[in-house]
């Protein structure tokens, strides 16, 4: 008896017979955003902003200082720096004091931490979308997804204008999470609400 | 638990007979008796008791013109939208055109970075494998993030007889699921109940509002009917050990998936359990990575009406120390080749499911979801379902459309939808063994319409017709047959006085 494999590839070869044509794919869309970077930055943060995430812009020198009003604007003030995880690259002088770093416990424990601090792969400014890519510095996929509140942080390097200079900075073999504004639903009279099984809360540090 | 209405087949088997029809090439199209590809009734009917229903209509118009409304903004904000639109016909293209050698590829690279890949010939097979993988973890229960594939193969009703109770976990589909209904709308899929409904349906079926002292307290505001489902949710993607997803794309050469989503239960499915289970029609694929540069512009815009969904998920075979640790793909056909057998037809494979061209659509607007019968309703499931079971299971789907045209202007992906449709009613037509009378009445007029005197014959006598319509604008919807199968559902306007012909050779003296 031949496989289903053997049978399915056998169907496609009589469904597309001996001619198969060749296809020319126009590529003529829009490759790259030439426009300078200030002006994509202030692009990116419009549409975060438009997509209900906040945004807090500061200098190199001020991430300390800006992710902690980030977790203030995010937890309230009075927050405990304890029931904060960070991914493991995230820099020191971004980490608040006594932050707990992601010791690659069970994912589900992850659910116990009221907000999260991570950095990103890549901005895309045309869509206000931020690209974690599972790295040190972006964390495992349930870091940024179980805690209600997701603090991250973009250097001003990071951003890029549209979709396809995104994926060219990628490596596709890496687990992936595009994320556009904090998770939502428009399911219920197409009522659009902030916030169902992702972080209810984005907020977006912006180095530059 | 159950999920969708068990839908009686329309067409009992005697026994001995074959359990699928074949295309003329021999390839087998989608068996009967499992799934949701075919309607318990044909689609005049169906849609003729969705139009008395008013509520369903409002709910409808509602929806589909805000999100018609959303879309168009979005998508005038893209310079080269329509360069993108033709690239992502193209790809799809290509991709059809080699697409033996793509899922070969797909296999290696996902075999190669610790994934499972399984070949499912159509949806017996294919809920065959799923319950032997899920049961093969010692679990009873699955958390699943929507997947047309796999209510297309009745996959719930099949893990539910082995004993599996799968959760639904995308808002919309947790409405329909334990509301025990069927969705209506690809992206939507309660489009047709309002708030008030779903609060009623939460309280009577979520086990936080059941027993003595539960609080009861829940307002019918989207918010809260949100934050209770959220709830409801939590502890179960938790405690998942399985999950099961669809696929919105599969990169060839990587052996890259990838989700699209809002809510974030696909993340939650995708990257909590131990184990996941992808079930994937096999014209899902992209050849390159940089494919999905195309698609990712033309998915969420044509889709959600957003500039990018909330949540893109993807991965590739299995990431140590992130994610489930075991991995399985099952690539399903279940009448797809029978389909990409067909020339004109096959780009009814090239669908990215974003529901715009149901959006659009007069006819959707107005008999919703339920009509088409098939899990994939509006102008693209009255083009793609009747070639998935063979037109003769689904006769009447492609003439659920006034061929306006709206469907093809909206595709991201620019498939014809007019001219399958076109294409599917004359081989319907064709392949009737017993002359209908509409068959009859579409072949003489096609031969008068090609014969100049004939056609000049044809037009006085429909003169004739003035009589029946005691000159009001149109004809009487009770004719006798077989025109009656006609009026039925057309209003057949009084032919006019005169033809247009006649009128040139009076005012123009006889040359035409
Ligand atoms: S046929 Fe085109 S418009 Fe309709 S759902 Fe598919 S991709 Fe979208």
């Amino acid at each position: 008896m031949t496989s289903a494999r053997e049978e399915v590839l056998g169907r496609i070869r009589t469904a597309l017979g001996e001619h198969r044509p060749e296809v020319v794919v126009p590529r003529d869309y829009r490759a790259a955003d030439e426009r300078p970077a200030e002006q994509l930055r202030e692009v990116l943060v419009d549409r975060l902003e438009d997509y209900k995430a906040s945004v807090l812009r500061c200098g190199p020198d001020e991430v300390g200082a800006t992710v902690a009003a980030a977790l203030d604007a995010g937890l309230g003030p009075g927050w405990d720096a304890g029931s904060v995880v960070v991914a493991p690259g995230v820099p020191a002088e971004w980490r608040p004091d006594g932050a707990t770093e992601d010791d690659g416990r069970p994912a589900v424990e992850l659910a116990a931490f009221a907000a999260t601090l991570t950095g990103v792969a890549v901005a895309i400014a045309e869509t206000g979308t931020l690209v974690l890519d599972g790295g040190p510095v972006s964390g495992r996929r349930a870091v940024s997804l179980l805690p209600d509140c997701l603090v991250c942080v973009v250097e001003a390097g990071q951003v890029v204008g549209g979709v396809p200079e995104a994926l060219r900075r990628l490596d596709p073999t890496a687990p992936l999470t595009m994320v556009s504004g904090p998770s939502a639903t428009s399911d219920i009279e197409l009522e659009r609400v902030e916030g169902v099984h992702g972080p209810r809360t984005l907020v977006v540090v912006l180095v530059a | 638990m159950t999920t969708a209405p068990e839908r009686t087949d329309p067409t009992p088997l005697a026994p001995g007979a074959p359990r699928s029809g074949t295309t003329f090439l021999g390839l087998p199209t989608a068996p009967r008796g499992v799934g949701h590809l075919r309607g318990d009734r044909p689609f005049p009917d169906a849609a003729r008791d969705a139009l008395r229903d008013g509520q369903l209509r409002a709910n409808l118009g509602h929806a589909t013109s805000t999100i018609r409304a959303k879309r168009a903004r979005v998508v005038g904000e893209v310079p080269d939208w329509e360069q993108l639109r033709q690239a992502g016909k193209a790809l799809k293209t290509a991709t059809m055109a080699r697409l033996d050698e793509h899922l070969v590829e797909l296999e290696r690279q996902v075999t190669a970075r610790g994934g499972t890949v399984h070949w499912a010939r159509d949806a017996e097979e294919a809920n065959a494998i799923v319950t032997r993988l899920v049961q093969a973890t010692g679990t009873d229960e699955v958390v699943k993030v929507k997947s047309m594939a796999t209510q297309e193969i009745g996959l719930n009703e099949a893990l539910e007889a082995a004993g599996i109770t799968a959760h639904e976990t995308d808002l919309a589909e947790l409405i329909v699921q334990l509301g025990d209904d069927a969705p209506s709308h690809i992206l939507v899929p309660a489009i047709h109940k309002n708030r008030a409904e779903i609060r009623e349906i939460f309280l009577r079926t979520m086990p936080q509002f059941q027993g003595e002292g539960a609080d009861r307290d829940l307002p019918d505001e989207p918010r809260r009917l949100a934050m209770a489902a959220r709830t409801h949710l939590r502890e179960r993607f938790l405690r998942a050990k399985v999950a099961i997803s669809g696929a919105n794309f599969a990169v060839a050469e990587t052996g890259t998936l990838a989700v699209v989503e809002s809510e974030g239960n696909g993340r939650m499915c995708l990257t909590l359990p131990q184990t996941l289970i992808t079930v994937m029609g096999i014209e899902k694929l992209v050849p390159t990575w940089r494919d999905l540069e195309v698609f990712l512009q033309l998915l969420p815009r044509s889709s959600t009406g957003e500039r990018m969904n909330p949540y893109t998920s993807t991965w590739t075979g299995v990431t140590p120390g992130d994610g489930p640790q075991e991995f399985h793909l099952v690539l399903l056909d279940n009448g797809r080749t029978a389909v990409l057998a067909d020339e004109v037809g096959r780009e009814a494979l090239h669908c990215i499911r974003c529901s715009a061209c149901l959006n659009v659509c007069p006819v959707y607007e107005r008999t919703g979801g339920h009509s088409y019968g098939s899990v994939y309703p509006g102008p693209i499931g009255a083009v793609l379902s009747p070639q998935l079971t063979g037109v003769e299971d689904n006769a009447s789907l492609p003439y659920a459309s006034s061929l306006c045209g709206a469907c093809y202007d909206a595709c991201p992906v620019a498939i014809d939808i007019p001219s399958i449709l076109v294409h599917l009613r004359a081989e319907h037509v064709e392949a009737q063994e017993k002359t209908t009378p509409e068959a009859a009445a579409f072949k003489a007029l096609s031969t008068a319409m090609s014969h100049p005197r004939l056609w000049r014959l044809t037009q006085r006598a429909a003169g004739l017709g003035r009589l029946l319509a005691r000159g009001r604008p149109t004809l009487p919807p009770v004719l006798p047959p077989p025109a009656s199968g006609w009026t039925r559902s057309r209003d057949l306007p009084t032919p006019p006085r005169e033809t247009f012909t006649q009128a040139w050779a009076r005012e123009h003296g006889g040359r035409s």
